[in-house]
């Protein structure tokens, strides 16, 4: 009985995760079409890898894609769990009021955190990396807190207490036993931070300044006049590395047991 | 206390480290922010403006004229050099918003045909702001396995035949141009009882047509995923090249011709280089990449001379001159008609 | 010990990144284009076009989440039976699939729902009629559901996974059966994971406009449209942002509620992961 429940849901499973990457797997075989269309196989190529290497405004919006991506996570990731931190001996209205501030770019339409951002910047500063950047910031902020306050909520405060008591410094203290103990949670928001900055479009869209490009801006102007088909290599490449992430993650969390999360 | 104020002098060097690098970029002396339509310009002739001028292009893109003139009157960005098209190049010259251009100091500006020059004078009276670059028409490109008959009038669009087999443009103006021009007016008409009636015909279409698309039109109709679909002349001609069973018409009751020109916007802080640029943009050999990376029809005499007969005789690049006297220019409508247009088409989606 | 003032940097970015921008898009959505106040951007709600294209934001919005929660829960309750110890991977799994645009994931569902995409020749190869599902509602709600699901999965299975299997068993112990174990234990601990799921696929879908365009063929006016339309077409700023406004208090009303009902149950607000 047990055991015919475990093979059914098993195959729910793989069912599920066969549709979820059918979509991503057509990408990696139209990136190996030589046709430029997307509904007729001119046979096999590998020369959109080598165009893509090659076109400098891909590698251009590769690489701002990932800077940018990268500073605003880690970014996030510092000031959210500063705050986290600061949380605990806040009253609890500042405490909701965090909570609440925090939550607007999470449940706010990101049309309009992104014309938010774009009539901030249009009236005071002026676009550019800066401008997006910050509204990266921004969207992943909710994410870090959501995962770094619980488990600073959840730690024995005690245990830091009794360090400070043995002569650690409270810096000392916080590396060696406060850190360790939220760090999963750091990591599991950065991550969280770094995919919804890698997957935005519309934000970037209205922040953006004049001649730069994500992947996702330079996408969506392509998309009017036929894809790049350099675009599904560079989908390919991406595929790969998550692939590649699972495996890891995988190996860890079978090897490891626990990693992230609880 | 002190270590909380150094992690938060860490966070804003970081910050400011950011946002210096991008502002470096921005006070270089000699740079020209030009703004064009998506994938509208063969890269590498920026790539050698630069190379032989030592001014610096920063390239931006849009989709819609009506995105072009948001962005720029939001006034975030000082735009050098701007194309667009013939309607809103109007408007902008209306509210005061274009430079004029000085002829006399652009080498190349007698590459251009007075024939098209002609054109544009409708909505720059004297060529006195815009240099054109690109012109077409509006038409039918159609599957001939699919559709037997001849494609000789817009009436065919609202064949049931063809049902959830159409493709409409999914610009405000070249939607209504079907409907005004089937029925035999102007497509500059200001008449609201006209508009409303060109409205309910597009209405009692709705429900043959597939999708509302701009240019992704061209890749639907190659796949065979629609039978009719309404579009530019460029977007047919690449159309054509790729699959066998397409054909375009230009239907009897006459279309739309339509131009995108460079000119440059009062927000220009660099207008000796953005003029330096639009003339570059007229050399022959430059044009002439231009015109063989887009395929629209090209203004430029030098260009259209150098070409082979095949090529000039190909009626949907350069359409002939029975077909150009059935052609209009869209003009400014202007505030209040524009309006009405805006609140016609919103509730023709919203139906 | 002052370590509030850890809270510095956020404090000051909220202030000046969340907050201001936020009163900028209020301000615009009370003011006419020359500056004065005025409710008429708000009142605009009551425009049949405006109503309409709400509703069907609403109802589409509804049922993905619907068919995302019937997916997921399912989903989420084998997951924890059978990745238990492994939730980073399962994480990873569906997290980050979003690491390709989601423009570029929507344009393969187009490859695949088109009329002469791979569905069709697949439903043709085994002898069942074509669909037509490309440009149509249901393509909508299928890039919806696709684009969404992992918000939905991901909390149902932290709430699962969290649930202490001594409680299961101590109530099968004392008798009770399977199906009652389900729905005095599992499913009321699970709870709040399924409320943060609703939350986190119907908020972003209920403003959603690419994939509208995208699949359905800019043929069915959505909220998000209609919007992002007024700030690029028509450039009637104060419209769009009146428009804003409101979709915000809908949202914030919405949670309200959402929140209320929730706190009954157990004392802590929404955990997402």
């Amino acid at each position: 009985m047990v055991k015919k429940r475990g093979i059914f849901g098993r195959i729910y499973i793989l069912i599920i995760c066969l549709l979820m990457y059918a979509p991503l797997f057509l990408l990696v075989v139209c990136s190996f079409n030589a046709s430029k269309q997307r509904s007729i196989w001119g046979g096999f190529t590998l020369h959109w890898y080598t165009d893509m290497f090659r076109d400098e405004e891909v590698i251009r919006a590769v690489t701002t894609s990932l800077t940018l991506t990268t500073a605003a996570a880690l970014t996030a990731a510092v000031i959210g769990t500063l705050v986290s931190l600061g949380m605990t001996t806040m009253k609890r209205r500042s405490k909701a009021l965090v909570t609440i501030t925090s939550n607007i770019p999470l449940l706010n339409a990101d049309i309009v955190t992104g014309i938010s951002i774009m009539l901030l910047f249009a009236h005071f500063l002026s676009l550019g990396y800066t401008s997006v950047y910050i509204a990266h910031v921004t969207l992943g902020l909710p994410y870090v807190i959501l995962n770094v306050s619980p488990r600073i909520m959840g730690m024995d405060k005690n245990i830091y207490e009794a360090a400070l008591d043995l002569g650690a410094g409270p810096l000392y203290a916080f590396r060696k036993v406060v850190l360790p103990e939220i760090f999963p949670g750091i990591a599991a928001g950065f991550f969280y931070a770094f995919t919804i900055s890698m997957d935005d479009f519309v934000v970037t869209y209205f922040s953006k300044g004049p001649g730069m490009n994500t992947i996702s801006t330079m996408l969506y102007q392509q998309l009017r006049r036929g894809i790049n088909p350099e675009m599904y290599a560079l989908s390919t490449l991406l595929f790969l590395a998550i692939i590649l992430l699972l495996g890891i993650a995988n190996r860890v969390s079978m090897s490891g047991k626990e990693v992230t999360g609880t | 206390m002190k270590r909380t104020g150094m992690i938060l002098l860490a966070v804003f060097a970081a910050v400011c480290i950011c946002s210096c690098t991008s502002s470096e970029k921005q006070n270089n002396e000699k740079s020209l922010i030009v703004f064009n339509y998506g994938d509208y310009i063969d890269r590498d002739v920026l790539e050698q403006f630069e190379e032989e001028t030592g001014i610096k292009v920063e390239y931006e893109e849009y989709i819609t004229p009506e995105d072009m003139y948001t962005k720029y009157k939001s006034g975030v960005i000082s735009y050098d050099v701007i194309c667009t098209s013939d309607y809103m190049i109007e408007k902008m010259i209306k509210e005061g918003e274009v430079k004029a251009l000085d002829w006399d100091k652009m080498k190349y500006g007698d590459n251009l045909d007075p024939v098209y020059m002609d054109f544009c004078g409708h909505f720059d009276p004297g060529n006195r702001h815009a240099s054109p670059y690109m012109f077409g028409t509006v038409g039918i490109l159609y599957n001939t396995d699919e559709v037997e008959e001849e494609v000789k009038s817009w009436g065919i669009l609202w064949d049931q035949k063809y049902k959830k087999d159409i493709i409409m443009e999914n610009s405000m103006r070249d939607a209504f141009l079907v409907p005004l021009k089937w029925e035999g007016h102007s497509l500059n008409t200001k008449d609201h009882k006209i508009l409303k009636k060109a409205q309910q015909l597009l209405i009692n279409q709705k429900p043959l047509v597939a999708a509302y698309l701009v240019d992704e039109s061209r890749d639907t109709m190659i796949a065979g995923d629609a039978s009719l679909a309404v579009v530019y002349s460029g977007d047919a001609t690449e159309a054509m090249e790729a699959s066998d069973n397409l054909d375009y018409a230009v239907p009897e009751e006459g279309t739309n011709i339509w131009f995108d020109c460079w000119f440059i916007p009062e927000s220009s802080k660099h207008a000796d280089e953005a003029r330096q640029f639009i003339d570059f943009m007229n050399r022959e050999d430059i044009a002439s990449r231009n015109f063989n990376y887009i395929w629209y029809g090209t203004p430029n005499k030098a260009v259209y001379d150098s070409l082979d007969e095949e090529t000039r005789q190909d009626p949907t690049i350069f359409p002939n001159e029975e077909v150009l006297k059935r052609c209009e220019v869209y003009t400014y409508l202007g505030e209040e008609t524009e309006r009405y247009y805006s609140r016609l088409w919103k509730e023709l989606k919203a139906y | 010990m002052k370590r509030s003032y850890l809270s510095g940097p956020y404090l000051v970015w909220a202030a000046a990144f969340i907050l201001l921008p936020l009163a900028m898009v209020i301000y615009y959505g009370c003011t006419d284009e020359s500056g004065h106040f005025t409710l008429a951007n708000i009142a605009a709600m009551k425009d049949w076009v405006h109503y309409r294209a709400f509703t069907s934001s609403l109802i589409l919005a509804f049922l993905a989440t619907l068919i995302c929660l019937l997916i997921a829960y399912p989903l989420a309750w084998f997951l924890s039976q059978h990745f238990r110890n492994s939730s980073s991977f399962v994480v990873m799994l569906f997290i980050l699939p979003m690491w390709i645009n989601f423009l570029l994931r929507v344009l393969a569902l187009q490859v695949i729902l088109s009329k002469s995409g791979m569905l069709n020749a697949l439903l043709r190869f085994l002898g069942f009629p074509a669909l037509r599902l490309m440009y149509t509602k249901a393509a909508i709600l299928i890039g919806m559901v696709y684009d969404y699901i992992p918000f939905m999965i991901l909390p149902i299975y932290n709430a699962l996974t969290k649930i202490d299997e001594s409680v299961v068993e101590a109530a099968m112990d004392l008798g009770a059966d399977k199906k009652t174990v389900f729905r005095r234990i599992i499913f009321p601990l699970s709870l709040p994971g399924v409320i943060s799921g609703i939350i986190m696929v119907f908020i972003p879908n209920i403003s959603e406009f690419a994939v509208a365009d995208i699949l359905g063929g800019s043929k069915i006016l959505l909220f998000g449209n209609v919007i992002e339309q007024e700030f690029n077409v028509s450039s009637n700023w104060n419209l769009g942002s009146g428009l804003s406004v409101v979709l915000m208090l809908f949202v914030f009303a919405s949670m309200a509620i959402m929140n209320r009902k929730d706190s009954k149950e157990e004392g802590g607000g929404v955990p997402l992961w």
